[in-house]
């Protein structure tokens, strides 16, 4: 028998017995940033491809969204912060090594441009809105010729911006859970899929829909499978990594995570797309709404399990 | 300068005074601590092997919780020792979600805090507060970059193993075994 | 006057009138119940004061860190103090918490009654003085002044047995003696003339092989020892671990003898057999120095190494093994006569054989083995002569405890319970720096001492189960903010310590020095409280020693060259008298035949635990000092509460898991007050449990230590008794476990 204790007493605020640093903020903010990333990289794409009127929830109304949804997310990381007063430091250094810098400046790029962006496309989507002013309408008009300039730049930022929420995690070796190189692209998929489900669920255009729903099939299936690869490396790989795995393999995450996040959030819905595509008939919003609900739990999980792997004791 | 920490588990007996010292010196928040003390025992009855280490915040050479500071707040100060500048920190915990040795905490006044391997005695030409105190002389504080002095000459004479190496992190304190 | 109450309900919650009075100390801030400490880069020695430890009984000397605004910062050792060599333990680190700690006393309290119930109030230093003053004089004309007791385990017990002789009793002590290391200093007393004291005199440093039955130094933080121990291991030293239990000692021992609990005696006296028949014993210095060689050889013919096998579980090859190491090491070697050493009633004999070991491997008296204490001359006073008491507590044990040398605490207890036997009783005690409760083994036994006095004075700064019981409670300040006595320390170097104030006293707290004075200016005897101030009076001391005050506050210890070359007297094997009747170390103690007892050591089969039950064993954590500290800030940190170590096996059998509460009731029927969490651990055998001494606080006042982990001492209420000095045997308990608390009793 081995025992290891610690016998000082030690009971540190936050780290023991599991580490608990980031309770509902971090998540949140990873889901609306995910989110986020996912509408403004569709909307980038059909742009891109000239499909803007073949997807106008995609491409011109949604984006609308983008820049509430990140100030959502920002308050919500303002808050999680410790030393608040200090949060200007963040822009006042670039730490190439910490994703935690990369979000900083991401973020900071991407919330001016998804506001011009989205301005940019004010006329078209909401015609009986009145802007009032004529030099804001100059000004967006003269956005026009600038669009797919911003469409290239916003797919970079969106799929930075996608893929870095959970870079951050699998960046903290220290966190055997968190530390696979699938979370990210993981994270990203995940976004474009609750982005792809939330267009199914806004749109009146059927075609729009009936394209969505393709996509959003195809990326639960690359969610589902990047799922599964990820609890096979952590399987192969070292004591912790495997110790973290079982958490979700008899764990208490176990009932979670297979049946709210892979079991409702993903494989029902897939199924229901499936059932929708093949003519049958199926409230569209059930599907997506599990679809987004399975996404935020899947960030909650995530971070929560993350926390409560370690490397010792 | 590459300061370091040897740490002998054979004299040390787990009395726990390196957190107290600490404490007092550091002015740690009641609740919280820098430094602990872990009891590993193996075997059956009777057939028993123990040992015992005072642990702390390692000032790991690549340290993972430089790297993920988003300031400039974690960063390598004199001797390559891993310090916070508590004005810098905007307590986004980072540093601590990547230390594996859960050698962090988030101080009352919102900064992450942690061991400083007393750097303001250092200065002084005193050792560190663990050090000076530990009744049984477990604790032996150097420049490893330097071969005359004692810390230099304990890791080359003595068997020594560092925490999870496998972490990456190249931790500064050596436990002679 | 109060109202007088015919019993003592223990006040569980004072009723105060008033609101405690708390001093906001702008050092640490409250906020939301956690104690801040302020944000300022720490400045190095700013102030210092000298002081010595009052955390435990080793009595460290050290200096008091000020802060840049004045207040205490930290404690660290001084250099030149043997006891720690500039390096204090955990304790004495965290004694800033002592002074800190919110829930200390803070005024007089005179139990009263309100409304059926019975509480504290608060009351005034004279009030208080009076109230027990007129006790005291009541109790000296109904029965006579020597039925005042008085129990210390403080730097301030001096002052108070000053006050108390002046008053006509010498009925002092300390629980040190009879629950503590009494037998140690009999048993050798008996053997060599001279006792071990208090720091033992083992030469720890350069032993080349050290044997402890028993003792877990280590867990055990007597300082000086400690270091010493751990010198030891570094050169190479032989550690020989005799324990049930797998204690820090033994993880560090080159053997580690798993001994069957309550059979020392029999591994002792086989060690004692393969040392003579092996003729592996120092035979110049046996055949110089002893008296009863023949007598003992012939003792010991039967006691060969196979018979303890069956008794011990200690394979023969290993007590061989280890005989021979000890006698490889010889001279430098110890067999450590341990410290608490009050476990099953024939405690003075074991110490006795292992004194026979230590005379028979010639280690008494030179190098690695036992070193010959200096200790400086510090002068007192001149004072009228105390009055002569007509009798003290021996009178309440006629023919009994013969070899005690001190008075004994549990006998004052015991003597203050009334029995047909006597014609006299002690009717008022005066409790100084000792939890009672805790301390003294059979709390039934304790309490219904209590409820027979007139008078119960308890002077201490925290709330303790005592003081539940007192009648009048004295806050004293703590060891930080006064001055006390010289510390006048025994060892190879004979040094004097200084204590100054490093604060000013808290709340509305008084030295002891202040109490006895007052109180003796209460009673008329002005005439042995000559100075005015403590400075006046150490000023004085240490001027009659050639030295100052104020060149004591600048170095804190002061050590005297020994006057003569004898810290190892008997190296080179010269002439020697010891104290005995023989003048020669006694293998056949003379002493004890003279008075009856046995004058060699046999072995005596103790009672085994009964099915379903554990021997019930405790030790100490390096942490705290038994129930003192269980509620300093610091230390609290550090270790909340106790646990009750359980084998494996014994946990599959009952279905216990890790941190899993349960209460222990002991073979009587006494159920824990408290619950106690489990630790599965291989280091514990399978027929005993093992605790740390001291948690389990019923006095709420206590807000941190409250009801946190278990009281050994609620279940140790089988006493066995040494016959020789009256030790409180405590190990021959046994206790099994319960799912569930005692079941509410309707009071």
């Amino acid at each position: 028998m081995v025992e290891e204790l610690i016998t000082s007493g030690r009971l540190t605020p936050e780290v023991d017995p599991i580490l608990h640093i980031w309770g509902w903020e971090i998540p949140l903010y990873l889901f609306l940033g995910g989110f986020a990333a996912g509408i403004l990289f569709f909307s980038a794409l059909f742009t891109l491809q000239n499909k803007e009127n073949r997807y106008p929830m995609a491409v011109k109304i949604l984006p609308f969204a983008v820049p509430v949804l990140l100030a959502i997310g920002l308050g919500a990381l303002f808050l999680d912060l410790s030393h608040k007063f200090y949060f200007w430091q963040l822009y006042t250094n670039i730490r190439w090594e910490s994703p935690m810098s990369w979000g900083a400046w991401t973020l900071l790029l991407v919330t001016p441009l998804s506001i011009v962006w989205a301005a940019s496309w004010l006329e078209e989507a909401f015609p009986k809105f009145d802007l009032r002013y004529n030099w804001l309408k100059e000004i967006l008009s003269d956005l026009k010729p600038y669009r797919k300039h911003m469409a290239w730049a916003l797919i970079i930022l969106a799929v930075i911006l996608g893929m870095y929420t959970g870079i951050l995690l699998s960046a903290f070796n220290a966190r055997p859970f968190w530390n696979s190189a699938i979370m990210g692209p993981l994270f990203l998929t995940s976004g474009l899929s609750t982005a792809a489900a939330s267009v199914t669920l806004l749109t009146r255009n059927h075609e729009e829909r009936s394209d969505f729903t393709k996509i959003d099939l195809l990326l639960i299936a690359i969610e589902l499978f990047f799922i599964i690869h990820m609890f096979m490396g952590f399987l192969a790989s070292t004591q912790v990594h495997v110790q973290a795995a079982e958490l979700f393999l008899g764990g208490r995450f176990t009932v979670p995570f297979w049946v709210w996040v892979v079991g409702i959030g993903l494989t029902i819905p897939a199924i229901l797309e499936i059932l929708e595509l093949r003519k049958h008939h199926v409230p569209i919003f059930v599907s997506a709404v599990l679809v987004i609900a399975g996404s935020v739990m899947l960030r909650f999980i995530v971070v929560e399990a993350g926390q409560a792997s370690r490397w010792l004791y | 300068m590459r300061y370091a920490m040897a740490i002998d588990t054979k004299r040390c007996v787990g009395c726990s005074d390196c957190v107290v010292a600490c404490q007092t010196e550091n002015k740690v928040p009641i609740g919280f601590c820098r430094d602990w003390i872990v009891e590993t025992t193996t075997g059956t009855y009777p057939q028993l092997q123990m040992e015992i280490r005072s642990e702390r915040c390692n000032h790991c050479t690549d340290a993972p919780c430089v790297r993920a500071c988003p300031t400039k707040a974690s960063h390598y100060g004199a001797g390559g020792i891993v310090t916070v500048d508590h004005e810098e920190c905007i307590g986004c915990k980072a540093c601590i979600a990547s230390c594996p040795y859960d050698a962090r905490y988030v101080h009352p006044e919102g900064y992450v805090d942690k061991c400083t391997f007393c750097i303001h005695r250092v200065e002084q030409g005193e050792h560190p507060a663990c050090v000076a105190v530990c009744p049984t002389h477990a604790m032996t504080f150097g420049d490893m970059d330097d071969p005359m002095s004692d810390i230099f000459k304990l890791v080359s004479r003595r068997k020594w193993k560092t925490l999870i190496p496998e972490a990456g992190t190249r931790p500064n304190i050596y436990y002679l075994i | 006057m109060s109202k007088p109450v015919s019993r003592r309900d223990f006040i569980r919650l004072a009723g105060l009138g008033a609101a405690g009075l708390t001093v906001a100390s702008p050092f640490f801030d409250w906020k939301h119940g956690e104690i801040l400490a302020r944000d300022t880069m720490p400045g190095l020695y700013t102030k210092r004061t000298p002081t010595y430890c009052e955390v435990c009984f080793w009595m460290c000397a050290g200096w008091v860190h000020h802060n840049e605004d004045g207040e205490i910062w930290k404690i660290t050792g001084n250099e030149d103090d043997p006891h720690c060599n500039g390096r204090f333990c955990p304790r004495g680190t965290g004694g800033v918490g002592m002074y800190y700690d919110e829930d200390r006393l803070k005024t007089p309290l005179i139990r009263t009654e309100e409304r059926g119930k019975q509480v504290f109030r608060e009351a005034s230093w004279d009030e208080a003085y009076t109230y027990i003053a007129e006790k005291m004089n009541l109790i000296k004309e109904k029965w006579g002044p020597e039925c005042m007791a008085l129990f210390t385990h403080g730097s301030g017990g001096h002052y108070l047995g000053n006050l108390l002789r002046a008053f006509g009793s010498n009925n002092i002590a300390a629980p040190s003696y009879a629950q503590c290391r009494g037998p140690r200093e009999v048993g050798f007393i008996g053997t060599f003339g001279e006792g071990i004291d208090s720091p033992e005199r083992t030469d720890i440093r350069d032993t080349k092989c050290l044997v402890l039955i028993g003792s877990h130094i280590g867990e055990n933080m007597h300082n000086g020892q400690v270091q010493e121990f751990s010198d030891a291991v570094d050169k190479g030293a032989t550690i020989i671990t005799v324990d049930p239990r797998f204690s820090i000692a033994a993880g560090k021992s080159k053997y580690w003898l798993p001994i069957k609990p309550a059979t020392d005696m029999a591994l002792l006296l086989a060690w004692i057999h393969v040392l003579i028949y092996d003729e592996l014993y120092d035979q110049k210095y046996v055949e110089k120095y002893a008296y009863g060689f023949d007598e003992l050889k012939a003792h010991v013919k039967t006691f060969t190494p196979e018979w303890a096998y069956g008794i011990t579980t200690i394979h023969p090859h290993i007590i061989r093994e280890t005989a021979r190491e000890m006698a490889n090491a010889s001279p430098s070697v110890i067999v450590h006569p341990g410290r608490h050493v009050t476990w099953y009633g024939d405690d003075t004999q074991r110490e006795r054989a292992i004194a026979i070991l230590n005379a028979l491997l010639g280690s008494w008296g030179r190098r690695g083995g036992f070193y010959n204490p200096a200790k400086p001359s510090v002068p007192t006073h001149p004072h009228p002569p105390y009055p002569k008491p007509k009798r003290d507590w021996r009178y309440a044990f006629p023919d009994k405890y013969k070899l005690a040398g001190l008075a004994l605490a549990s006998g004052l207890c015991d003597a203050t319970v009334p029995g047909v036997s006597r014609d006299c009783n002690v009717r008022g005690w005066i409790v100084n720096g000792t939890n009672l409760i805790q301390t003294l083994p059979d709390q039934k036994n304790t309490l219904a001492a209590i409820q027979a006095l007139e008078l119960i004075v308890v002077i201490d700064t925290m709330p303790m189960e005592i003081t539940g019981y007192a009648d009048v409670i004295l806050p004293e300040c703590t060891y930080l903010e006064r001055y006390d006595d010289l510390r006048i320390s025994a060892h190879r170097e004979g040094s004097i310590a200084l204590r100054v104030p490093a604060a000013e006293k808290k709340y509305n707290t008084k030295s002891a020095w202040e109490m006895a004075r007052e109180l003796g200016m209460k009673l008329g005897l002005a005439d042995y409280f000559p100075f005015k101030t403590q400075e006046a009076e150490l000023d004085w001391q240490l001027k009659e020693m050639g030295l100052s005050l104020d060149e004591m506050r600048k170095i804190g210890v002061k050590k005297f060259p020994r006057p003569a070359d004898d810290l190892y007297p008997l190296e080179g094997l010269p002439d020697y008298e010891f104290y005995t009747n023989t003048g020669k170390i006694e293998l056949y103690a003379t002493q004890f035949e003279a008075e009856g007892y046995p004058a060699l050591p046999t072995y005596t089969a103790h009672e085994e635990p009964p099915y379903g039950f554990y021997r019930l064993i405790y030790g100490r954590a390096p942490m705290h000092t038994f129930s003192r500290t269980g509620n300093n800030p610091n230390l609290f940190d550090l270790m909340e509460e106790n646990v009750v170590w359980v084998n494996p096996k014994v946990a599959k059998e009952w279905g216990l898991r890790n941190d899993q509460p349960v209460w222990l009731e002991n073979q009587d029927g006494v159920i824990s007050s408290s619950s106690i969490k489990v630790r599965v651990t291989e280091r514990i055998r399978f027929d005993s449990v093992y605790m740390v001494h001291g948690f389990g606080h019923t006095n709420a006042k206590l807000s941190r230590a409250y009801g946190r982990g278990a009281s050994d001492s609620e279940l140790i209420t089988r006493v066995h008794i040494d016959p020789e000095m009256g030790g409180t045997g405590m190990r021959g308990n046994f206790v099994t476990f319960r799912l569930e608390g005692a079941p509410e009793v309707q009071s």
